[in-house]
């Protein structure tokens, strides 16, 4: 692998556009800008096409004799289903509102990261084979062959898009290049054109139930470990359950959770959260994965790792569907799951047992994020908390993408935050909500192979939270996502060191005055609580 | 050279006009047959094209979501920029077709010395789009007087604010000054900014430099070289009427030239980038409530695809889950 450059280097960006024009610039594959290629095994387990060994570098991608045709092919079908796809290959007036709104785009100064061009690469062959003008004018209307170069170029570039929608909030014409690079993305898989990073999850997802291929007695004994350490925290021994049958709600968190800190931290909150409600809910080992690396993949792929979640409900007959902290999850839950796995109408619309509040904005899809549900809890008094037990914290909050444009979920976990911190801080207006900034690493580019990328990606968000570390002392960066717990640390310690990260639940639960636990002296990570080491000086 | 090249091609347009006329005099094919010609192109195509959109459907329900949902009732919901219901994205597609909305948003990113990254205020593309189109709307409405035996009173409204400046004989039409502003400025900002330039197809270039044509034949028929406009009346209210003729008293080859370029703007609007028009209305970003959570939308196309079952997820492991004392189905 590549040396990182330091911090100083990767912030001088140029931005100048190279001297030949984009059509006639070749790609060039840059050692940390892009992923491994898909293993055969992974591709073999979920019978995608054209498994074998691959490497991007090489000039050799083994692929079929008549990859061209199924690519074409693979475009007609595809402008035939996706009104959004056509619609997107025919107006775009290039106007460039997007340009400088890419994450990728401002961390790299590659004029291919544009929104617009990113586009480009594929419409400027969608005008070639599919539109008259595209015939006739060829290059003249912006129209090109589709060939090997091309195909290279698409690859680079659509696994240098973490779908993350900034440029449509504002596209006059709300063009999405996610809707284009996912299409863009399906089309490469066709081929077998995929990153192992995507791949390997997925079919560990599907055989395994969880990214991450944590089998049902990993998973229990990982969440063994974090009872251990709430019972060191608390004092209290919590007992939750798996697979179990009749259970009121079932339990949908990311595999990323259960796995690694500080998303322990945020699952840990959730068991206490849950204990000290006494809620009636399980766990299950084979619905163990609330994110869907298939979205990454194709649209059938995603579809068929997220059929789990309504299924395991079916099965277990619990009422409705609580689910964690996660980001694309989330997209994937509120915009497609009720499309391809409903109707659930083996369920009933989620009603909290604590408050007694209906969640009607969940009526038809049945699964409400546990932001909204704790933001619930909050506003009606029932739960204790006491903030100053994060007292140590200034935190600062990071939209995530998928949450915030594909759903609109940002006053909910704000409401939450505010009630369990005492020191929370915004970042610069145009850097949130809405308009906040992807971690760079969304969409299965979160790789160790590709740290260069992900650290220009991060670039801007760093850069944010940066900025109200400097001036106003923020040390913590919290979030609702289960990737950002991933990538974020990385992120920060590059850019900005000295800022952790948290899932929402963490805080909650470090606030979280529970029934007959001891008196807590640490937080969840096993760090002295504020007032905690003067009080034992004077004793 | 992109921008030379179509340049050159609006000169040879406008050529082609002043020859056919001025020195062929094909008055019949630049004044009834083309126009005809371009005008059906123009109908044709475009409910060609806006129905090969219409006939591929919105699989999933993707609305861009600018705002807060519409969660709990004691959190306020964005009803504009998250619309819930047809009534918020009549309200989001009205702002966003009359006023630009999203384009409104735009900022400038730019990294300091000091590898701060910085967010400005970025309304000039808002402002010129804004102008350029609105313009072009009301230049649109004034040449109505040419189609309508009668004047409305509504075009004479219009012409009436339009020139309220009272500035010149004949008086000047603020429309006309902002619209040909407006467009130097969107070429202007393609030439300038490196970004631009680069991404910037003749696609881009030809169809401002033939807006910018057209508004300066039009411009110059009517302040300069005097064109006599009833027999424009006469030939407009012919071709309107189905019953083509070309009026006795000759009219300038600038009206032609005007005419012709009018014409290939129309005949080329169906194939081109400009049916941004029509699909500003159709994007699903924008059109599609937020409403994927309470309604199940519905895909067409929906297909069973091949799952990975609990009872084979079981069969897998079995003796594990029962080693962790996880319940199983079958023994």
């Amino acid at each position: 692998m590549a040396k990182l450059p330091k911090p100083e280097e990767l912030s001088k960006i140029d931005y100048t556009p190279p001297k030949t024009s984009w059509m006639d610039t070749p790609v060039v594959f840059k050692e940390g800008m892009f992923c491994h290629g898909s293993k055969p095994k992974s591709l073999e387990l979920v019978g995608f096409p054209n498994p074998r060994d691959w490497r991007p570098a090489d000039a050799d991608w083994k692929l079929p004799e008549n990859w061209k045709e199924i690519l074409l092919e693979g475009i007609a079908e595809r402008l035939e289903k996706y009104r959004s796809f056509r619609l997107f290959m025919d107006i775009c007036v290039r106007c460039g509102a997007c340009a400088d709104k890419c994450h990728f785009f401002i961390g790299t100064g590659d004029p291919k990261n544009m929104p617009v061009l990113r586009a480009e690469l594929i419409r400027s062959v969608y005008r070639k084979e599919f539109t008259l003008a595209g015939k006739i004018f060829g290059k003249m209307a912006g129209a090109r062959e589709l060939t090997l170069d091309v195909l290279k170029e698409w690859w680079y570039y659509f696994f240098q898009c973490t779908e993350c929608r900034r440029c449509s909030v504002f596209c006059p014409y709300g063009i999405d290049q996610a809707e284009i690079t996912i299409i863009g993305r399906e089309l490469l898989n066709l081929l077998g054109l995929n990153i192992e990073w995507i791949a390997g999850p997925v079919s560990n997802c599907y055989m395994k139930g969880n990214h991450l291929g944590l089998e049902p007695h990993t998973i229990v004994g990982n969440l063994e470990y974090m009872l251990d350490d709430i019972e060191t925290v608390t004092g209290k021994r919590i007992k939750p359950t798996f697979n179990r049958k009749g259970a009121e709600i079932l339990f949908v968190t990311p595999s990323g959770d259960l796995f690694a800190d500080p998303g322990t931290y945020t699952c840990m909150g959730y068991l206490m959260l849950f204990e000290e409600l006494g809620l009636d809910y399980t766990w299950s080992t084979y619905a163990s994965e609330g994110g869907n690396f298939g979205f990454f993949t194709s649209n059938e792929m995603g579809k068929r790792l997220n059929s789990k979640i309504y299924a395991e409900a079916k099965r277990l007959g619990v009422k409705w569907i609580l689910g964690g902290e996660c980001g694309h999850m989330w997209r994937v839950l509120s915009q497609y799951m009720d499309t391809w796995n409903g109707p659930a109408d083996f369920l009933e619309v989620p009603k909290s047992p604590i408050t007694g509040t209906v969640f009607e904005n969940a009526k038809s899809m049945k699964m409400v994020h546990v932001a909204e549900f704790t933001a619930d809890l909050i506003k009606n008094n029932k739960l204790k908390l006491d903030p100053k037990r994060n007292d140590h914290l200034k935190v600062t909050w990071h939209d995530s993408c998928n949450v915030a444009r594909g759903m609109g979920m940002l006053e909910e976990p704000r409401y939450v935050l505010k009630n369990v911190v005492n020191n929370f801080v915004e970042m610069p207006e145009d850097t949130i909500r809405e308009k906040t900034f992807c971690c760079g690493s969304g969409t299965g580019l979160n790789a160790s192979e590709d740290m260069d990328l992900r650290m220009k990606g991060g670039f801007p968000r760093a850069n944010a939270v940066k900025f109200v570390h400097e001036h106003y002392g923020v040390n913590m960066l919290a979030n609702v996502c289960a990737i950002d717990r991933a990538t974020l640390p990385p992120l920060m310690d590059y850019w900005v060191p000295g800022v952790k990260v948290a899932g929402l639940h963490e805080l909650v639960a470090n606030a979280l005055v529970m029934t007959g636990e001891k008196e807590r002296t640490t937080d969840l990570r096993g760090e002295p609580l504020p007032g905690i080491e003067q009080k034992e000086e004077k004793a | 050279m992109k921008a030379i090249i179509s340049f050159i091609a609006v000169l040879i347009l406008a050529a082609i006009a002043y020859v056919g006329v001025d020195v062929l005099n094909m008055q019949y094919i630049f004044g009834v047959v083309i126009p005809y010609l371009a005008v059906a192109i123009f109908v044709i195509f475009m409910i060609v094209r806006i129905l090969k959109w219409g006939s591929s459907p919105n699989p999933f329900r993707i609305p861009t979501t600018c705002g807060q949902q519409k969660s709990l009732p004691w959190i306020k919901h964005s009803k504009l920029e998250n619309p819930s219901g047809v009534l918020g994205v009549l309200g989001r597609m009205a702002l966003e077709v009359l006023f630009f909305r999203s384009l409104f948003r735009n900022l400038k990113t730019q990294l300091r010395d000091d590898s701060q990254l910085t967010y400005g205020e970025a309304k000039w593309l808002w402002a010129a789009g804004l102008a350029f189109h609105w313009s072009f709307l009301i230049i649109l409405v004034r040449h109505l007087r040419f189609f309508t035996q009668q004047v409305p009173a509504a075009v004479q409204l219009v012409e009436m604010l339009d020139s309220f400046l009272q500035i010149g004989v004949p008086l000047l039409y603020m429309t006309d000054a902002v619209l040909l502003g407006a467009v130097t400025y969107l070429f202007l900002r393609r030439i300038a900014i490196p970004q631009m330039r680069y991404l910037s197809l003749m696609n881009d270039y030809f169809p401002l430099f033939l807006i910018f044509g057209i508004a300066l034949s039009g411009v110059l028929m009517r302040y300069f070289f005097k064109t006599d406009i009833v027999s424009v009346k006469m030939l407009t209210m012919s071709l309107v009427g189905f019953n083509p003729s070309i009026p006795q008293n000759p009219l300038g080859v600038i009206f032609y030239i005007h005419l012709f370029l009018i014409c290939t703007l129309f005949a080329y609007f169906p194939f081109s980038k400009l049916v941004h028009m029509a699909g500003v209305f159709m994007s699903p970003t924008r059109v599609l409530a937020n409403t994927s959570r309470v309604k199940r939308h519905i895909n067409p196309w929906n297909y069973p695809v091949h799952v990975h079952t609990y009872a084979e997820y079981e069969d897998d492991f079995r003796d594990k889950m029962k080693n962790a004392g996880l319940p199983v189905e079958k023994e």
